[in-house]
Parts: structure tokens; C-alpha cells; sequence
């Protein structure tokens, strides 16, 4: 089950960049990831070999490019083992998935007084989208409470299902605390009373193998560049029977059946969700990116973060007053700390001057910094690249700027 | 002393630091030293609000200087805070107004002033700018 990190590390080439004239520590993985060479050159394939409009013309380029395209849509398909192809839409990322229900799904089923459910853990992308709708629409959110170790209190669940709601939505995996929700049994709850489910899989799909099948989950999205993969491309699964039946999201070319001055006839799944110009660039450099992280395996990506993630927790807890925030029984790759009643902004500055980077704030999930009272956190989160020895010198960086305040 | 010599002092104070952490460790120093904001101040109207790292600024006039006091929930933040303070308040709205503020830069902290940062540091410095015009409107 090992794997091979020297080979895995000179996959990237940023990890060989210097900052300050100190070796770079990346451990802001869960804000964004680095590429690896494979999706950089795949990136670069697409403008200096076949870049051409896709889906519509009869020119050999465009034909290769559309190909390259509907292949990098297959690869997303097998990667979260959807049942269809067409049930995989790009998008630009996470957001713009969540977004793309709030508004299309919304338009369809939801009217004023219907309740949408959501989390106290989640990341703001999936809470403002359902509040513009409280606005707009009168629709009511309401939310799902966590405890102090930052797990959802579950038999909450229940009593905050009523017949007026119509969707539950959930991180798979927080941001801020890396708490692994337990979303098949949210899932299969909610079934039981026909509520349909959007999971967030933004913090996930880079961590955990997902079967969007077996979770029988309703929509899943996530974002290509939390996966080593390029920024601007992202992805909304959704089964076939709800994104047939839900209102096109934006309007223009590539979504259109025929398009008179009476009216406008849409097309079929997926294009109907995707107007104007896919990122077909996007597309084609997430599914390198997918068969990198296949071809490693998830599974060891997942034992070896694992392993990242417990010698971190057992570094920094010899930290003197070091708190821990996010302390569930099943996290991953994510540890959010504070050192007594240091600002994070203060130790994550003189990390940075360290070569460390690391995030600090509130992860855009004020709610969450408001139930633990505080204003914000340094966050460290991993990826497949990340070694003991980078944590080492996260647990000696942090321990001499504690020092420093006495 | 003026303006230019206060920076000039600061610049030879970092000069003696050889180690960044030198430096921030003076900077924690000279911030946790930062006093003199009252509890009255810490009102909504003083907020300038980081995405990082929170600052409250409150000004008055004693007779034709202004008098600049400032805090932060973050120490490093604070200890910058102190450095402006200590260039900038009790001048006339004219000499800040005209200030040529090259001080940050040559000792190396120029980054913490940049939008990216977050720190309300350059929301800061620009509100003391504003009330130094203010000022010097109503001194006329």
C-alpha cells in the first residue's frame, strides 16, 4: 500500500520552488492544489495542439477537441461512477454548481414557504445561494446544529424534516474542521421522507473514492482545482430525473435546440446546462488530473493522508495551549488549531516568512467561527505530496513563533 | 522632530535586525506596548474590518495636530499600527497630508500593506488620511 512520495513529489513541479529562500511547505490544500506536470501538459496540448470551438464544427480540430472533451466528461462519469454520461455537467466550479440547483431547481420545485436544509459546518458557497433564495422566493433555510467536536448532531435530523422541506444540502467533507459527515445516512433519512440531496464535494473527491450510485445521493458537485486539477472547471452529477425535469440555468449558445424570435426550444442533457463555450481546456485537464489520481489510487491516497493527518495532530498537541477545532471521530486532511489566544493571522504570518503556508481566518464559514466563538483559525490541510518532514517543520515553525509571545 | 526624521529613526531601529523573527519579535514588542485606545472607541463608525485581522481607528484634534489612536486584534497588525502612530500622530492634517510614508518599505514590511494582505492595514492608512483632510477642512 505505499506509495512512492519522491516520485509522487516530482510530479509537481511547484514543490521545487523557493520562498524566501527557504523550500516551499505548501499545507493550503484545501483551498487549492498544485498541478502535476501531466495536467500542465495536457493544458498546454490542447492550445498548441487541437484548441478548436467544440461541438459544432465540421473541421478536423473541432472534431478532435469535442472528442477530448466528451472523453474528459467519461472520466468524470467513471470517477464518481455516475450511471450516465450526460448526467455530469461542467461547470466552473463548486459554487457554480450549487448555484445552478439553487436556481434551476428551485425554479422547478420549490415555492414560498418551502424549507431547504443545510449545516452549521458549511462553507458559505453552500449557504448565500439558498439565503438569495430565501429573498428572492421566500424559501426558509434552516440548519442542521454540530457539536463542539464539530460533528452533526443527527437525531436533530428528524425533527427539522417537515413536510415543507424539499432539499437537504451537505458538505461530504468540511473545509474548516475536515469532519466526514455522515452523508448516507443523511442521504437515506431524507429519502425516507422524499426529500432529494445535494452533497458538497469540494473537500471530498480528492480524499475518498464516491459512488454517487450507492450514496444514491441526488446532486454531487465539485471543483477541479481541489483535485489537481486546473481552476475554472467544475462539475454538477445530478440523476437524470431531476436535471431533465429542472429549468435551463443560463441562457445563449451550445444550450438551444432551435431558437426563433417566438420562442426557444432547449437541448438535451447535459448541454442544456451548459451555455456558451464549455472550459473545454478545463475539461480535458481534469481528466488528467483524474487519471493521475486513479492511477495512484485513492484508496492510498487516502491511508497515506491519513497518516499525515495523526502525525500532525500528535505534533502540534505537544504544542503548549494548542486547541484543536474539528476534533470528529472520522476526519481527514484538515486540522484547524489555535495556539492559546494568538491571533491566527500573527502565527500564519511568520509561518509564511518560514516557507509555510498555511490558511488562516474563517475559511468562509463565518457560522462555524461564530458557534466556537472565535475569529477565525490556521488551518493546515494536506495533500498526496505533503511528508512528515513538512509537518515537522509546521509543529518547530509554530512551537518558536508561540515562544515568541510568551 | 519632523516627519522624515521619525522614519529615519525607524529605519535605523530595523537596521539592527539581521533575523526577520528579530523584527516580528519586535514588532509583538512594540504592539503588545500599544496603548491609549479607549473602550469608548471600539464602536462599528472605527471598524475597518480585514478578512483577516480586525483595526480601530479613532482620531481628534488637540489644537491644530491630530492626535491618532489605534488598535488590532492581531498583534502584528498592532505592532505596524504602532509604527504609524508614532510617525504620523500629533502633526498638523498638513504635514500628514504631505507625508511621503517610505518608512514601511525600507524596513522590509511593505507586503503587509498590500490589498492581498487583508489586514485593514491600508484601509487604515487611508482613513487616516481622510480625517486629516476633514481636519483640515475644519481648521479651514
Amino acid at each position: 500500500m505505499n506509495i512512492n512520495i519522491d516520485k509522487i513529489r516530482s510530479d509537481f513541479p511547484i514543490l521545487g520552488e523557493m520562498i524566501y529562500g527557504k523550500p516551499l511547505v505548501y499545507l493550503d490544500n484545501a483551498a487549492t492544489t498544485h498541478k502535476p506536470q501531466v495536467v500542465i501538459d495536457a493544458l498546454a496540448d490542447v492550445y498548441q495542439k487541437y484548441n478548436s470551438n467544440i461541438h459544432r464544427g465540421v473541421h478536423y480540430l473541432s472534431n478532435v477537441c469535442t472528442q477530448a472533451h466528451e472523453d474528459a466528461r467519461r472520466k468524470v462519469q467513471d470517477f464518481i461512477k455516475a450511471q450516465h454520461t450526460h448526467e455530469v455537467i461542467f461547470t466552473r466550479g463548486t459554487t457554480e454548481a450549487i448555484n445552478l440547483v439553487a436556481n434551476s431547481f428551485s425554479d422547478t420545485f420549490l415555492k414560498a414557504g418551502d424549507e431547504i436544509l443545510v449545516t452549521q459546518m458549511e462553507h458559505h458557497s453552500n449557504i448565500v445561494p439558498w439565503q438569495l433564495l430565501e429573498k428572492r422566493k421566500g424559501i426558509v433555510v434552516k440548519y442542521i446544529p454540530i457539536n463542539e467536536a464539530g460533528e452533526l448532531i443527527l437525531n436533530k435530523l428528524d425533527e427539522l424534516i417537515t413536510e415543507k422541506t424539499k432539499l437537504v444540502t451537505v458538505a461530504h467533507i468540511s473545509n474548516a474542521l475536515g469532519t466526514i459527515n455522515p452523508i448516507k445516512h443523511i442521504i437515506d433519512t431524507a429519502h425516507n421522507h422524499g426529500i432529494p440531496v445535494l452533497v458538497d464535494g469540494a473537500q471530498a473527491v480528492q480524499h475518498t473514492p464516491v459512488d454517487v450510485q450507492a450514496l444514491d445521493c441526488d446532486f454531487y458537485v465539485f471543483s477541479g482545482h481541489k483535485l489537481y486539477g486546473p481552476t475554472g472547471i467544475g462539475v454538477l452529477y445530478g440523476k437524470e430525473k431531476w436535471l431533465d425535469k429542472m429549468e435551463p440555468y443560463q441562457g445563449g449558445g451550445e444550450m438551444i435546440h432551435t431558437v426563433s424570435f417566438e420562442g426557444t426550444t432547449f437541448n438535451e442533457l447535459p448541454f442544456k446546462f451548459e451555455a456558451g463555450t464549455p472550459d473545454f481546456s478545463g475539461s480535458i485537464g481534469l481528466g488528467a488530473a483524474i487519471d493521475y489520481v486513479n492511477n495512484i489510487g485513492l484508496d492510498k491516497i487516502a491511508a497515506y493522508e491519513q497518516e499525515l493527518l495523526d502525525y500532525a495532530t500528535e505534533g502540534l498537541a505537544t504544542i503548549p495551549n494548542c486547541r484543536f477545532f474539528g476534533t470528529a471521530q472520522h476526519k481527514t486532511s484538515v486540522i484547524s488549531f489555535l495556539i492559546g489566544e494568538i491571533h491566527p493571522f500573527d502565527i500564519g504570518t511568520m509561518l509564511d516568512k518560514m516557507g509555510i503556508a498555511v490558511r488562516t481566518g474563517h475559511h468562509c464559514a463565518q457560522p462555524l467561527m461564530q458557534f466556537y466563538n472565535i475569529p477565525g483559525t490556521i488551518r493546515a490541510s494536506f495533500a498526496i505530496y505533503n511528508t512528515k518532514e513538512e509537518i515537522d517543520k509546521l509543529v518547530d515553525g509554530t512551537k518558536r513563533i508561540a515562544q515568541l509571545f510568551g | 522632530m519632523t516627519i522624515n526624521e521619525i522614519q529615519e529613526e525607524i529605519i535605523e531601529e530595523f537596521s539592527a535586525f539581521d533575523e526577520w523573527m528579530d523584527k516580528y519579535a519586535y514588532l509583538i514588542e512594540i504592539g503588545n506596548d500599544l496603548e491609549g485606545f479607549k473602550d469608548d472607541w471600539r464602536l462599528e463608525q472605527n471598524l475597518i474590518e480585514g478578512c483577516q485581522s480586525k483595526v480601530w481607528v479613532h482620531a481628534e484634534l488637540d489644537g491644530d495636530k491630530i492626535i491618532y489612536s489605534a488598535d488590532s486584534d492581531a498583534i502584528i497588525t498592532k505592532g505596524i499600527i504602532a509604527l504609524l502612530i508614532r510617525v504620523l500622530s500629533g502633526r498638523t492634517p498638513d504635514e500628514i497630508l504631505n507625508a511621503d510614508l517610505n518608512f514601511v518599505e525600507a524596513i522590509g514590511l511593505k507586503d503587509h500593506l498590500s490589498p492581498t494582505r487583508s489586514n485593514g492595514l491600508l484601509a487604515m492608512m487611508k482613513q487616516m488620511r481622510l480625517y486629516a483632510v476633514a481636519f483640515k477642512a475644519k481648521l479651514g
